[in-house]
């Protein structure tokens, strides 16, 4: 008989016990550890990003959301706003914002004097209030023309220094260095305040106004920009959704395998690699140049943006499509329904959740694009709202984020909490739409 | 007659149809639905889109091609004296489609008793014109006037010609397609094959957008390679635009700011972004896994222009207080790595998830292979995982590299504008705290603007576009490539 459990010859098995680890393991498991602490950190970092770029922007931009605005009691004297006395409105239309100025700085000294405030060195009380308030007077005069001669109580929007200040952007400090404001202009803002004359409201006029000069930040607005966001989104909608259904029912559904469908398979997901503004290139070569459309028309960014949107709809509907089981279709054809009649009759309603989600993120990436629109026009300074649909379309207007572009590149400091502003209505608009995607997938979508 | 009404017509003209088409197969089968070839409807389908699909193909045709026509027709009768100087023909043609758009406007009578035409009578047309709200730049001329007035006889003539010609053409597709209607009339494959005609058109739309980005880049390029040696652009060494001419402009100086910016992109949203999937892929718990995730392709769905005023107003004023100015490299708050991390940051998602994919793709059997050998956890993502997921997360990385080169709002907000200057010694070229300028931060600035489109200072935008459009295709099709035949390889 051998000796089967014979002791191994030389006796270096190693010695050890299960419940102390040797130092390779050890090591081996500490490399582990490292491992998992390396995924760890690199989780955290993308985490930490995200909450510091939301952070950052909504400290930066909730102000824009609030503006500190002055009420006043402004005497709209007859000898000043009609001096024939006509009251007729072509006649009173003569008097230019710089004939309504006088009337705002008597009524804020009026309420100096009213309320016993005294302060020295005081020069230029008026610069307290918005170059935009004359306009606003203006606009009030003219359509009330019987008010004429009355005393009437105004909520004027206060200089952007002033709002800037209760927000903390200016200082006693800065405005000592400022040609703009004063520090005694800003102590008579402090005793206005006391006095009830200076508040701060939420701020409509910050979604629905027209955009405003360089020098009045305070009346800003993203009025414009959404209406040219939204005229676009409703090109894109309406080209680049049935487009996009098409293409992607021929690829799926009909299509020979040969050398043309795997050109045009190549091209679409080349396209959805190409650079944004490579578009641009071309909706200023082709829709511009070429074909003579207006510059920075919705219309032409509507284009550009359907264009670009096409991949990612063709892209989602082929999934979808490809998610309906065969058996759908084989039963359609056994009962005699033709091909057209399978596809348009059964699998496109049940694949139409899933092309409806990835039609709305499709619209989401196209909302928030800038580069393209910039090489077609779309920065110029537009106050004036697009007309109705569809002349609408071919108005000038602004986008989104074309404008949050284009207060990034003003000096004044307010800008930039305009600009961080709007970026908290564009994400909002984009977290709408990623929602409504996400509450149609969760109730439509169904698993075979 | 208003294009709009000449739409809304040829729609009636097709609800009719279908209405009628249906009306006379049923009749055709003696009121017997079962006695036709397709179902009725079908019948009606057809006359309408043999009604509208002619008559909106003419009338997009016609509407794309009068413009050019009228324009070549005026603009060679257009006398060669009525170009002043210090003006071009395009110029010209433009005054004329402003004064035909302005008596258009003010309803001038077209025939008739024609006035006499001398300056008076062109200075006060002049005033009209410009009382109706169409401002014009200059005085009208003689030779302006008679193009304008050919131009708008030209136009009205052929907007009454389409008007007609597309009335006729709807109404003859309305005629035939009615006539032969009746019950054995293979009505449904007619229709069908219409409808897959129209599916087809809808997928090459894609090889004309892909046509059209190449053609429209090409050709202005070649414009700009007329008027600008090809040397100096690929191989000259300085960026120096100069409107008044005699400008320096090679593509170099922008490829080192774009490469620099990506590489350091790259650098951060490569690591971050393979750690983070292999993480979540092959560690996380399933409650860690649904929090993070989504919170990583939030990331993902923020739009560029959100990172660019991120990077201009935190990340950059941030890394110049602590980092450029205490350390002495430089006082600008854009600079190239402000825009690098930034763009890293946008870029983490699309390497995180790609990578997920791939990894997951790894068969698991491999893994288990590995674990039965006594490897540990780390020691099989490290030895048998990611080598066998190597060429896809290259594929990766290659796609992530030709987002960070086509990136624009964040170096147009983050980088600067100025231009790398290689004569300035190696010192400031590789400074991460300089600023420094890429190819789509000058594609924007030279094409935003007053833009004059004959001169080489605003066509070098089209040759950076076509060179930006080169290297990011190359870079796609070559990862794409690779992803693919990694892909087969475990199929």
């Amino acid at each position: 008989m051998t000796d089967i459990i014979a002791e191994p010859e030389g006796g270096d098995r190693r010695k050890g016990s299960l419940l102390a680890q040797d130092t390779r393991t050890q090591k081996r498991n500490a490399a582990e550890r490292r491992f998992q602490i390396y995924g760890m950190v690199a989780v955290s970092i993308a985490v930490l990003a995200l909450v510091f770029l939301l952070t950052s922007i909504v400290s930066n931009g909730i102000g824009s959301f609030s503006q500190t605005f002055i009420s006043l009691d402004v005497v709209l004297a007859e000898d000043k706003l009609d001096k024939t006395g006509s009251r007729d409105r072509t006649e009173m239309a003569k008097v230019s914002t710089f004939g309504y100025a006088p009337l705002i700085k008597a009524a804020i000294e009026d309420r100096i004097a009213a309320e016993g405030i005294e302060i020295d060195g005081l020069t230029k009380p008026d610069a307290l209030i918005s170059k935009e308030a004359a306009a606003q007077l203006r606009n009030f005069v003219l359509a009330n023309t019987d008010r004429v001669g009355d005393t009437v109580e105004f909520k004027f929007l206060a200089s952007g220094r002033i709002d800037g200040y209760y927000k903390g952007r200016v200082t006693m400090a800065s405005a000592a260095l400022d040609r703009n404001i004063s520090p005694e202009q800003l102590m008579l803002a402090d005793a206005l305040k006391d006095a009830g004359a200076l508040e701060r409201t939420f701020n409509w006029d910050f979604i629905t106004a027209p955009d405003a000069s360089e020098n009045r930040p305070e009346a800003a607005g993203l009025g414009v920009a959404i209406l040219g966001s939204l005229y676009m989104m409703v090109v894109v909608l309406f080209l680049a959704l049935p487009i996009g259904v098409a293409a992607s029912i021929y690829l799926e559904e009909f299509a020979p395998k040969n050398f043309l469908t795997d050109v045009i398979e190549v091209n679409i997901s080349n396209l959805a690699a190409v650079p944004s503004i490579v578009f641009g290139i071309l909706g200023l070569a082709i829709f511009i140049n070429f074909a003579g459309l207006p510059q920075s028309a919705p219309i032409v960014g509507g284009l550009v943006l359907t264009l670009m949107t096409l991949p990612t709809i063709i892209i989602a509907t082929r999934a979808s499509l490809k998610s309906v089981p065969p058996s759908i279709r084989e039963a359609a054809l056994g009962v005699g329904a033709s091909k057209m009649q399978t596809v348009f009759h059964h699998v496109l309603p049940l694949a139409a959740p899933g092309i409806l989600t990835g039609t709305i993120i499709g619209l989401s990436q196209a909302l928030g694009e800038t580069a393209p629109l910039l090489l077609i026009g779309m920065v110029a300074f537009v106050r004036e709202y697009p007309g109705a649909p569809p002349e609408g379309f071919f108005d000038p207007a602004s986008a989104l984020p074309v404008q949050i572009y284009n207060w990034t590149t003003r000096s004044d400091p307010a800008f930039v909490e305009r600009a961080s502003g709007a970026i908290i209505v564009l994400l909002i608009f984009l977290l709408i739409m990623n929602i409504v995607a996400i509450i149609l997938r969760r109730r439509f979508e169904r698993r075979w | 007659m208003p294009l709009i009404w000449l739409i809304a017509i040829i729609f009636a003209l097709a609800v009719l149809g279908f209405v009628m088409g249906r009306g006379r197969a049923v009749a055709s089968a003696g009121g017997d639905t079962r006695g036709l070839h397709s179902l009725p409807s079908y019948y009606g389908w057809n006359v309408a889109l043999t009604v509208m699909t002619p008559a909106f193909g003419l009338l997009a045709l016609w509407l794309l091609i009068q413009p050019m026509w009228i324009e070549s027709r005026v603009s060679a009768q257009l006398p060669e004296n009525a170009i002043s100087e210090t003006s071009t023909r395009e110029l010209v043609m433009s005054d004329v489609r402003r004064v035909a758009e302005g008596l258009e406007a003010i309803n001038a009578p077209f025939g008739g008793a024609h006035p006499v035409v001398n300056d008076a009578y062109l200075a006060d047309l002049r005033e009209q014109i410009g009382s109706v709200g169409v401002a014009l730049g200059s005085d009208i001329t003689v030779g302006v006037y008679d193009a304008a007035r050919s131009f708008r006889t030209l136009s009205g003539w052929g907007g009454t010609a389409m008007s007609v010609v597309a009335f006729l053409t709807a109404l003859g597709g309305f005629s035939v397609s009615y006539m032969v209607t009746n019950k054995d009339f293979r009505a449904r494959n007619t229709v069908e094959r219409g409808i897959l005609l129209v599916l087809v058109a809808a997928a090459s739309i894609a090889i004309l957008t892909t046509l059209g980005l190449v053609l429209s880049m090409l050709f202005e390029a070649r414009n700009f390679f007329a008027a600008h040696p090809w040397q100096d652009f690929f191989f000259g060494t300085k960026w120096a635009p100069d409107f008044r001419g005699n400008s320096e402009l090679a593509i170099l100086p922008l490829l080192w700011g774009t490469l620099y910016i990506s590489v350091i992109a790259l650098l951060v949203a490569v690591p971050v972004g393979l750690f983070a999937a292999i993480f979540l892929s092959e560690y996380a718990s399933s409650r860690v896994r649904s929090l993070t995730k989504p919170a990583i392709e939030v990331l993902a769905g923020i739009p560029t222009i959100v990172y660019g005023l991120f990077a201009l107003i935190t990340v950059g004023p941030m890394l110049r207080d602590y980092f450029a100015l205490p350390l002495g490299f430089g006082q600008s708050s854009s600079s190239v790595i402000t825009a690098g991390l930034v763009m890293g940051i946008m870029l983490i998602p699309f390497v995180s998830s790609l990578s997920d994919d791939i990894i997951n793709a790894v068969p698991q059997s491999m893994r288990d292979g590995s674990y039965a050998l006594g490897a540990t956890q780390s020691e099989t993502i490290r030895q048998v995982v990611v080598p066998a997921a190597l060429p896809g997360i290259v594929g990766a990385v290659l796609l992530a590299a030709s987002r960070a080169i086509g990136e624009t709002m964040i170096v147009v907000l983050g980088a600067g504008a100025a231009a790398a200057q290689f004569d300035r010694g190696l010192g400031e070229l590789v400074n991460p705290f300089q600023a420094m300028t890429t190819i789509t931060v000058k594609i924007v600035s030279q094409l935003t603007g007053d833009t004059d489109f004959s001169s080489p200072e605003t066509l070098v935008a089209f040759a950076l576009g076509l060179s930006l459009f080169t290297i990011t295709l190359g870079l796609n099709v070559l990862a794409l490539w690779i992803v693919r035949r990694y892909r087969e390889q475990y199929e």
